[in-house]
């Protein structure tokens, strides 16, 4: 079946409708008597509320009601859940302060949601918004973490004096301790990751309604995970049963995580078209974006590497200091511990580390999971460290990786961070990196840019992450409230047409291409008769969505496990059909057949006795061809590679350039390379923009200054090279599959490579370690200092 | 944005009255800044004079010079053969201005009156020493700008075109703003029988300015070189989170030197 089935390129069947125009978005759908809310927030980082004013916002023309935090609070509405909790150093576990729909008592973000006008049209509800006398009483505010930690700083939640979320650690403090004692070589690296803005290109929306007749809610919204919102919408804020509360997460253009989360919004237009008996849609003005969609990254840390004298890594200790924001968003706590510190192993044999956390509440818009999700920052910080070790100890940027690696005969390989890798090959994929990128030519490509004017240099990144969050028991035992499963179903039709009923929520990711060639593999079924459903509450089993490059290797596996059970139920009504015994009855290529003998039915023939069971097993078997299986996965899976990226400076502006970029990743089997080539190149620009575009910047009171595309630069074309990709793939030694995910590694991997080119390409001006992002005056001044000034000026 | 009343009156005439007939009105050239701003709410015009009906577009080729209509479009002056032949360097600037779909509504009057301290019409006009007729007078570019968003057009004035003399060579270059793309500094240079004259943008406090020193320096040897020692005071430079003053203060000097550079 090879050319549609595992390993071909198949063009993605979505894209027909993406690019002509005709995706179902949340805002393209309209309910009658549709109405229209409007959400005033709030322009002040850290205020007391006093008095909402809403008669005027009331008698504005269209409006049908105004409703404040208060109004929500007298109806019993509960606060926006988290979703994992964390305990500190001496297991108390971390400070969990309210996070209402609307503020009450305080605004502590600019951005913070504080009243809803509701009216017949947008404009009208933006009209009378506008009308709303908000009594507010500033506070002093701190958007960074060492102004929220400083002694004195004003508290974000009164409850939780100092500002600390929790202090959190993992590892042996005292192996650490005793290694870095008796070290050749210390190394120690500050460094910060910058805080980013997601910016996916469909702003979220939400369309709530309400049908008083029966009672059912239904919520449409931009979501990754529309069942994680049902159980925690109607759980723990609104106390809607699930039979009354269908969550729909139509066509969603990108999300990258932050459409994971419950956000308010959802909770607002769900609730109130139940207080209205009429459906009241929302969407973001971009400008709202940037103010109220939880931010990623923006960590503080100190890394310090211990070496013996042949620069073998012996302990590694790090502390960091991680923004929550101003709420905890629903998988905030995890994000800087599980997602992170867990890491911090990367793809080396170091025997010891200890790593501490401290996450921190500020005046700012909370912080979530961002493509890689703590990965990133743990790659960040060990590749840099790396480099910088390399550097004092004169060894070979590369060769000090080599020495370092956990060796291919040492899998499955326990860290001493907690997890257990299954399966890697780092020397395959660096050699392979090395070689695609012409590492070897790059000196003479570093002097004839010299020639030029340029300063070339290049970074290597060896890394690993980890995806398919799991299992279940594990997670849970470290703070998750909820398992991290995912479910299938699949239905064979009477005339052999199949419909896959999936969990994972495809936002982008091709799904609807990719697991209908699973489906092709398996069941030989031809690609235009298999149908992918997903995203909503009322057709799919319960199923947690897509997050963490997760929906292959956890989603597709369900899916195998699904069509597993088809073919045994299939073999034993062909087994009845061709009077053979079920053990004689072989499946292939969409064809049973009986081992021996000529004798053969389709999944055709399969299927339609199966739905008219004239002659049929009834009494061992019911009718019908359908199955269900939920996959609660063995391991989390650990892709890894290497990449290579070459940058050229202009000395006289500081912009940094990449010219040449190389990925080569270990994601596990490939099911479609287009498709994984695709997901690695959109993940490296977004690592590109992190490196040397994005950065999310705040006042020191809290403002946020980079509030929209003229002031937060987006990585564009011309920002990024062709980024040359590879795979070379070990397989994942536990999912049937042997799948990996490749949906992260580019943003996971990119960031370091870019950061060691840039510092390499300086290394005149005797640069040790350099922030992201790497802009022009950042650099220029870099250069500036690293110069003996001019006599002129 | 707000509710706001709408004309497209069919001359120039009959746009002048309604201007003035109103305080609150608010001229509509291509709309590339005046959209945005109504659609933030952060301008409640009266009325929306749409210029579009004026009959004031199209390129005229003179003696020496180019005429430009004020409702002509940026991608309209890029791809023009006479703009091309007579001063390559604003056929250059005006196709380096936004994007594809800006450059094909925005226009050259609108970018003129509106004087964006970090547009790039700006340091075309003043560096070549334009003329920018309305329909009162012809005022050089040296007495149009007056300040960021601020020129000497009254409130009933309406630029009907832009007259640039043709200048031996010229260049602009940009640094641009990597998030935003319009000018953290740009710099224009043209170099005339008479002298040369070097009109920056983006960077300064005031404006666009012209900078005396290099224009002195480029009409005595118009050379890379003979700005290389130029400096530009930072303290009447800009600054904000993409850009220090002194950062601004530097790329005048590489823009300026590159611009001559590709002029010489």
């Amino acid at each position: 079946m090879g050319h549609e089935g595992i390993g071909a390129s198949v063009r993605r069947k979505e894209d027909l409708r993406f690019l002509n125009g005709r995706g179902h978005y949340t805002d393209d759908m309209n309910r009658p008597g549709q109405l229209y809310a409007y959400i005033r927030r709030s322009d002040r980082p850290h205020a007391r509320l006093g008095a909402i004013d809403t008669a005027a916002a009331k008698a504005s023309p269209g409006v049908v009601a105004v409703f404040t935090g208060a109004d929500m609070a007298a109806e019993g509405i509960g606060g926006l859940p988290c979703g994992w909790q964390i305990h500190n150093k001496d297991g108390s576990p971390m400070a969990e302060p309210p996070h209402p729909v609307l503020a009450t008592g305080k605004v502590r973000h600019v951005g913070d949601p504080v009243a809803v006008v509701i009216a017949q049209t947008r404009q009208q509800a933006k009209d009378a918004a506008e009308k709303l006398a908000i009594d507010y009483h500033d506070l002093p505010g701190a958007a960074g973490l060492r102004e929220a930690l400083a002694p004195g700083a004003a508290p974000v939640h009164d409850e939780v004096q100092g500002n600390l979320c929790y202090d959190w650690h993992i590892g042996d403090k005292a192996m650490v301790d005793a290694a870095f004692a008796g070290a050749a070589k210390v190394v120690k690296l500050e460094l910060e990751n910058n805080r980013l803005i997601p910016n996916a290109m469909e702003p979220r929306a939400a369309v709530g309604d309400f049908d008083p007749m029966s009672g059912d809610y239904t919520l449409i919204t931009t979501s990754q995970n529309p069942h994680v919102i049902r159980l925690l919408m109607g759980a723990f804020v609104l106390h809607i049963p699930e039979n009354h509360l269908r969550v729909i997460a139509p066509d969603v253009g990108g999300g990258f995580g932050s459409k994971i989360y419950h956000y308010a919004e959802e909770a607002i237009v769900t609730w109130a078209a139940g207080k209205l008996k009429r459906a009241v849609k929302w969407t973001a003005e971009r400008t709202e974006s940037f103010m109220s969609d939880a931010h990623g990254r923006d960590h503080i840390s100190t890394a310090e590497l211990a070496l013996d004298k042949d620069g073998h890594f012996l302990a590694l200790r790090v502390s960091t200091l991680a923004n929550m924001g101003a709420y905890l968003s629903t998988f905030a706590p995890c994000v800087p511990t599980y997602l992170y510190a867990t890491l911090l192993a990367g793809v080396y044999k170091t025997p010891a580390i200890y790593a501490e956390v401290k996450a921190v509440f500020t005046n700012s818009v909370p912080v979530d999971a961002y493509r890689g999700a703590g990965r990133p920052e743990a790659t960040f910080l060990l590749e840099r460290l790396v480099d910088v070790a390399a550097r004092e100890t004169g060894i070979d940027r590369v060769e000090i990786r080599r020495r370092n690696f956990i060796p291919n005969d040492a899998f499955p390989y326990q860290t001493p961070v907690a997890l257990q890798y299954d399966s890697g090959d780092y020397t395959a994929t660096l050699n392979a990196a090395l070689k695609a990128a012409d590492y070897a030519g790059f000196e003479s490509r570093r002097a004839a840019a010299r020639a030029r004017g340029k300063l070339r240099g290049i970074g290597v990144s060896t890394y690993l992450e980890a995806c398919g969050i799991a299992p279940s028991a594990v997670v849970g035992s470290l703070g998750a409230r909820a398992g991290l499963y995912e479910c299938a179903n699949i239905r064979v039709h009477p005339t052999g047409s199949v419909t896959v009923f999936t969990g994972a929520h495809s936002h982008g990711q091709g799904h609807e291409t990719t697991f209908a060639q699973l489906v092709h593999e398996q069941l030989g079924v031809p690609l235009d008769q298999i149908e992918v459903v997903h995203g909503d509450t009322n057709r799919i089993p319960f199923g947690m969505g897509t997050y963490g490059s997760r929906s292959l290797a956890v989603g597709g596996s369900a899916m195998v496990k699904a069509m597993d059970k088809i073919i045994a139920k299939g073999k034993k009504i062909a087994a009845h059909l061709m009077e053979a015994s079920v053990e004689d009855v072989e499946f292939k290529d969409g064809t049973f057949t009986v081992a021996g003998t000529d004798k053969s039915k389709t999944l055709t023939d399969i299927s339609l006795t199966a739905y008219v069971p004239h002659n049929y097993p009834i009494e061992e078997l019911e009718p019908g061809l359908e199955e269900t299986a939920f996959y609660d996965p063995k391991n989390f899976t650990y892709p890894g590679g290497c990449h290579v990226a070459e940058v050229e400076i202009d000395p006289e502006t500081g912009v940094t350039s990449v010219v040449n970029f190389t990925a080569v990743d270990d994601v596990g089997r490939v099911i479609n390379p287009m498709i994984v080539e695709g997901q690695v190149q959109g993940g490296v620009a977004q690592g590109i923009g992190q490196a040397l575009l994005e950065h999310a910047v705040y006042d020191s009171a809290g403002q946020l200054l980079s509030g929209s595309m003229m002031d937060y630069t987006m990585p564009r074309a011309d920002n990024l090279p062709n980024i040359t990709v590879g795979t070379e793939s070990t397989l994942c030694t536990h999912n049937p599959l042997g799948v990996k995910g490749c949906g992260e590694v580019g943003a996971i991997g990119s960031p370091p490579a870019v950061m060691n080119a840039v510092v390499d390409a300086l290394r005149e001006y005797d640069v040790r370690h350099i922030d992201m992002p790497a802009t022009a005056p950042k650099i220029w001044s870099i250069i500036q200092a690293g110069r003996p000034r001019m006599a002129a000026e | 944005m707000y509710d706001f009343a709408y004309q497209k009156p069919g001359s120039v005439a009959d746009a002048v009255k309604a201007l003035a007939a109103d305080p609150e009105a608010k001229a509509l050239a291509g709309g590339m800044t005046l959209i945005p701003v109504l659609k933030q709410r952060l301008n409640h015009p009266s009325v929306v004079v749409d210029l579009a009906k004026t009959g004031l577009s199209g390129i005229t080729a003179g003696a020496g010079s180019v005429t430009i209509g004020a409702m002509t479009t940026h991608a309209a002056v890029a791809a023009s053969a006479e703009v091309r032949r007579i001063i390559p360097a604003l056929a250059a600037l005006a196709g380096g201005i936004g994007d594809e779909q800006v450059r094909h509504r925005g226009t050259i009057g609108g970018s003129l009156a509106n004087d964006d301290p970090a547009a790039d019409y700006p340091a075309a006009a003043l560096a070549l020493g334009a003329t920018i007729t309305t329909n009162k007078r012809a005022i050089a570019a040296d007495d149009f700008f007056q300040g960021m968003f601020t020129t000497a057009l009254e409130a009933d004035e309406i630029i009907t075109s832009v007259t640039f003399p043709a200048p031996a060579a010229a260049n602009y270059q940009k640094f641009r703003n990597p998030a935003s793309r319009y000018a953290i500094v740009g710099v224009f240079v043209a170099r005339f029988p008479a002298g040369v004259r070097v009109a920056v943008t983006g960077a300064g406090q005031g404006g666009v300015f012209r900078h005396a020193a290099m224009e002195a320096a480029l009409s005595a040897n118009f050379s890379p070189d003979a700005i290389a020692a130029v400096t530009t005071p930072a303290g009447d430079m800009n600054s904000d989170i993409h850009a220090s003053a002194e950062y601004r203060a530097h790329l005048v000097g590489v823009m300026a030197r590159r611009a001559v550079a590709a002029a010489s």
